[in-house]
């Protein structure tokens, strides 16, 4: 099975907060405006009733610091 | 005939700049990544882009509808190559300019994604080149340009993007910037 995950490159990324407006509880800012998704790095895991508003959060990044990435998932235990 | 094609022409060029404008503005305020007017920050960018179509469309239909006004003999390359025209060729020049710039925005804008992030700011960096222009040629061609409501309007726009380039270049333009350099000192 293959599920998209959320690859944020931080050397693009200035915190302009897009991804955080549309991709709601799944990302929120730091204190610096930064994106975060709580137990995640740089590789955010997309449920895919989020996957639409991931791609717009792709398309719209204003420093395109963000892309969706297909994963095989590994079977979590 | 002629006069109908003049008429459009003048009232296309006049929004077209208005439309511009609020481009620019939109465009700073993009950039300063704030939520702004009641709308959150994602689309502010999308209504940014879509009035700079729009923006576009017009200018399109005002180059259009002069080429097919005999009096403003107006040739294919005048649409693209600047300072070749009959008339007032300086201004027409400074049109045929910032129509080129406006093409170049709208292409590299359009396929970001494909062009990546350093080529497109290179590229946008032109806006602040093109609207000026745009005013100048205004200002040299327009045939209203005595006519008090088209000088309103000018200052109007003026003022307005001088404002905000002000602030553009003030030291609290950025969202967090106030958080970054306080953590910055310490
Ligand atoms: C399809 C068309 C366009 C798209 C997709 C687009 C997209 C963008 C984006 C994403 C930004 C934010 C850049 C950042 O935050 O780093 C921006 C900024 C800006 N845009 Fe556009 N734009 C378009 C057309 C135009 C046009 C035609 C103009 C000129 C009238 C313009 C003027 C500006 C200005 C002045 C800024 C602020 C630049 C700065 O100070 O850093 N844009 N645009
Ligand atoms: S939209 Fe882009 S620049 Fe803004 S916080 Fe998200 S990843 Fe960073």
């Amino acid at each position: 099975m293959t599920r998209q995950s959320l690859h944020i490159d931080w050397t693009a990324c200035d915190g302009r907060g897009l991804c955080t407006e549309l991709l709601g509880p799944l990302l929120v800012r730091d204190e610096w405006g930064y994106p975060r998704a709580a137990g995640y790095g740089s590789d955010v895991p997309i449920p895919s009733s989020f996957v639409a508003e991931a791609r717009d959060a792709v398309a719209l990044c204003p420093r395109l610091a963000l892309t969706l990435q297909e994963v095989r998932a590994p079977a979590r235990s | 005939m002629a006069e109908a094609f003049w008429a459009l022409g003048r009232a296309t060029g006049v929004v077209s700049l208005v439309l511009f404008t609020v481009t620019v503005l939109l465009g700073i305020l993009t950039r300063s990544g704030r939520p702004a007017l009641g709308l959150p920050r994602f689309a502010v960018t999308l209504v940014h882009r879509n009035v700079s179509l729009l923006a576009t469309v017009l200018v399109i239909i005002h180059v259009a509808s002069l080429l097919a006004d005999p009096y403003a003999q107006l040739r294919l390359v005048d649409v693209v190559v600047p300072f070749l025209g009959t008339m007032k060729p300086f201004w027409l020049g400074l049109g045929t300019f910032a129509f080129d710039l406006v093409l170049a925005l709208v292409i590299t804008g359009l396929l970001r994604h494909r062009i990546g992030q350093p080529a497109f700011r290179f590229v946008h960096w032109f806006s602040y080149a093109m609207w000026p222009v745009a005013v100048l040629h205004t200002l040299g061609d327009g045939s209203d340009v005595g006519k008090s409501w088209l000088v309103l309007l000018l200052v109007l726009c003026v003022g307005s993007v001088l404002v905000s380039l002000a602030w553009r270049a003030s030291a609290t333009f950025v969202e967090y910037q106030h958080t970054r350099f306080e953590e910055a000192r310490r």
